[in-house]
């Protein structure tokens, strides 16, 4: 352990013991979940500290209804849809998409927006869908494309837009009855776009510090000491412990970018419904790039699995091991919902990182991973 | 050789025809395959190797390299089809003999990529000191449009090896042997070979360059084993990672095995690109490091042999094995917290964002 490491867990103990109750600090980003528990930080903590997983895995907040709509897409003949590798294991009502591509389907993975918009340069009698997914952090990447593609009058380009945005969803889980929030560890990938200053309206409707933080253990503890600091002197402001790559306004060249080629909506989030203002659908100019219009392709319902507690666990409201398919029905190997499909689910990291003394699924969870 | 001159298709890819059996395959045969791995049983060009028989005990193996793209930083598909077979049969403690090599070529591939992995599978054969005596070629159809195939030509090729080893009777070596107080040893830098080729396919670059560690390891493994019957149990740890041995050990040996990260051997860049796709580096791929588990009174020498050898210099004693209930594998991580580690699920995606 280093010595900053050390000093700021000391810190962390004497923060607990002053505020003395029950501390529930969400951190929102998936990036921080999974360094959380690949550091093991959760073992280092104060007893009365607890950190709850966010809604902040991009895949584990698609809808169904969007899951759905890309695999009828895909299930058109000739068309082509590229998306992200996270978004393959993803279970719809008619199957994944990985499922989909077995059966001959058009389906490849790409890493960017780019990758997507290359391949439909490249095929040019194939149309190409690209599954626009993700928070502030991938759609400035969409709406470059967009534009592109509008410049050089690509025919065969279209996005299904899943995008989300941060601060609209953490709003509504603070509307919640029994939200039990005490402060948020504000993602860093998504504030060096959207800035620390975007998190204002939480701190002044909801009284609730909010911090950005950085990846590494040492940055994630600063951040919650940050958060601890203010609660303990019953202060609620807005923190930047992630100066290096966050700024107060954001990233004005991606930000101008969102609001040239795309306009606010209301959006469906898994197990959340549907949230005010939450998403992004393309601006009027942009509309031939709709893959849903193009392709006359309606979004239906959503019916998530009847066991599965992932609306709660993104909610922060109940931990994996709280719901029953955690580690029996519901593994890595066979997801039934989203937060166990991808590497940055709470389900997946709690499954692959925790030790199953820890958990009420136990060793046999621990085991099938294993066998 | 005293053929005429081939009557490759200018073009400089190799067509259908060249699997049809006829004068062109004898070309394809003759002129780009034969040549750079030379040896007197592979130029009789018979129907099989004549080998001398040995005494003792057989070891015998095969793999089969389907990697994209062909060529990458630090090697190429010639030097992961001999390597991985050589380190197949080397970590059964035995010493490869002979190999033999199935190559299956789409049609379109150019002959001078052909050429280049030819050479590495030529330069890492003389490498790990052992011939390739027998083959077989096929050119299989183009499996993609042309306009694509274009893009993807040097995607077509996929290539099988066997080996065969000697394994002298003294050697014992296997997970039954494995008890608690063993220690737990690596011969370098974990997660290079994985990283490099998916930062390639991503497009990433980085200041210092990520190379695959894609080697023949009989050479450091005859070195460990001549040292006594410290070392327990050996494998090469390619997919899965290092976890994926780690899973293996604990499964099969109902052992738990616990291991301390900032002992585990990982290079800037590596950490780096890891972080920057989303992967633990436990979990990807090696073309070049064994996981060795060696009784610790043993652990020190075996630590210094590897040092010695140019590709153990990063060697390191990266955790121990233990008794405790579960059997589970922990990791003591850098930050000082404790986390279990996991066999990944099929392959670990770059994530999102």
């Amino acid at each position: 352990m280093t010595g900053r490491i050390a000093d700021l867990r000391s810190e962390l103990a004497d923060l607990c013991k002053r505020v003395d109750r029950r501390v529930q600090i969400m951190e929102v980003c998936g990036t921080h979940t999974v360094s959380i528990f690949r550091s093991g930080l959760r073992s280092m903590l104060p007893s009365n500290l607890r950190l709850i997983s966010g809604p902040g895995c991009p895949v584990c907040v698609t809808a169904q209804r969007h899951i759905d709509a890309a695999i009828e897409l895909a299930s058109r003949p000739g068309v082509v849809v590229a998306t992200y590798g996270d978004m393959m294991r993803v279970p719809g009502k008619l199957g994944s998409l990985e499922a989909k591509r077995a059966e001959g389907a058009l389906i490849r993975v790409v890493n960017s927006a780019r990758t997507a918009l290359d391949l439909a340069r490249r095929e040019p009698d194939r149309p190409v869908v690209f599954l626009a997914v993700g928070f502030e952090t991938t759609a400035p990447a969409t709406a470059a494309t967009v534009l592109e593609a509008e410049r050089d009058g690509l025919q065969n380009f279209s996005v299904l837009m899943c995008h989300k945005l941060v601060v609209p969803a953490m709003l509504a889980l603070l509307a919640g009855e029994d939200a039990a929030i005490d402060g948020f560890l504000c993602p860093g990938h998504v504030s060096v776009i959207i800035g620390s200053d975007a998190y204002q309206p939480i701190v002044s409707k909801h009284a609730k510090p909010c911090v950005v933080a950085g990846f590494e253990p040492e940055q994630i503890l600063e951040g919650l000491r940050a958060i601890l600091e203010q609660l303990g002197a019953g202060r609620a402001e807005l923190g930047n412990a992630y100066r290096a790559a966050v700024t107060d306004a954001g990233n004005r060249v991606a930000l101008e970018l969102l609001e040239r080629v795309f306009v606010p909506a209301d959006a469906p989030w898994r197990a959340l419904g549907v949230i005010p203002d939450s998403g992004l659908d393309l601006a009027a100019p942009f509309e031939r790039f709709d893959a849903l219009a193009r392709f006359e392709v309606t979004l239906g319902t959503d019916e998530d699995h009847p066991e599965c507690l992932c609306g709660e666990v993104i909610q922060g409201k109940a931990e994996p091991v709280e719901c029953p398919s955690f580690g029996n029905a519901c593994t890595p190997l066979e997801p039934i919902g989203p937060c166990m499909v991808s590497s940055e689910g709470t389900c997946a990291a709690w499954y692959k990182y925790n030790r199953p003394s820890a958990t009420t699924a136990g060793p046999a969870g621990a085991k099938e991973a294993r066998a | 050789m005293s053929s005429p001159p081939s009557p490759a298709p200018k073009s400089g890819r190799v067509v259908l025809a060249h699997g049809g059996g006829g004068e062109l395959m004898n070309h394809l045969i003759r002129d780009h395959i034969v040549p750079p791995l030379a040896n007197d049983v592979l130029n009789a060009l018979s129907d099989g190797a004549v080998l001398p028989r040995p005494a003792g005990r057989l070891v015998f193996t095969t793999d089969t390299y389907v990697v994209t793209p062909l060529e990458f930083p630090g090697g190429d598909i010639g030097r992961l089809a001999v390597a991985g077979t050589v380190n197949d049969v080397a970590v059964m403690g035995a010493r490869p003999q002979a190999l033999s090599m199935g190559l299956v070529i789409e049609e379109g591939l150019p002959f001078e990529v052909l050429d280049r992995v030819m050479a590495s599978v030529a330069a890492t054969a003389t490498e790990a000191g052992v011939a390739v005596v027998t083959g077989d070629t096929k050119v299989i159809e183009r499996r993609r449009p042309a306009d694509e195939q274009a893009r993807a030509a040097a995607d077509g090729l996929f290539i099988n090896t066997a080996g065969v080893g000697t394994l002298d009777p003294a050697i014992q070596l296997g997970l039954e042997h494995i008890q608690p107080g063993d220690s737990v040893l690596v011969n370098g830098t974990i997660a290079d070979h994985g990283l490099a080729v998916m930062s390639l396919r991503n497009g990433i670059e980085f200041d210092s360059p990520l190379c695959s560690d894609a080697a023949p390891l009989n050479g450091l493994i005859a070195g460990l084993l001549e040292l006594g019957d410290g070392v327990r149990f050996l494998r090469d740890a390619t997919r899965g990672g290092v976890a994926g041995v780690f899973a293996d050990i604990c499964d099969h040996c109902g052992l738990s095995v616990e291991i301390v990260e900032p002992r585990v051997p990982l290079s800037p860049t590596a950490r780096h690109a890891a972080e920057m796709l989303g992967l633990d580096p436990l979990n990807v791929a090696n073309e070049g490091k064994v996981v060795c588990v060696v009784a610790a009174e043993a652990a020190g020498d075996v630590l210094a042999a590897m040092h010695r050898h140019p590709l153990g210099r990063n060697a390191a004693c990266i955790g121990s094995i233990t008794a405790g209930t579960p059997a589970l594998v922990e990791l003591i991580t850098r930050a000082g917290g404790r986390r279990i580690v996991q066999r990944p699920y099929g392959e670990d995606l770059p994530r999102i964002c």
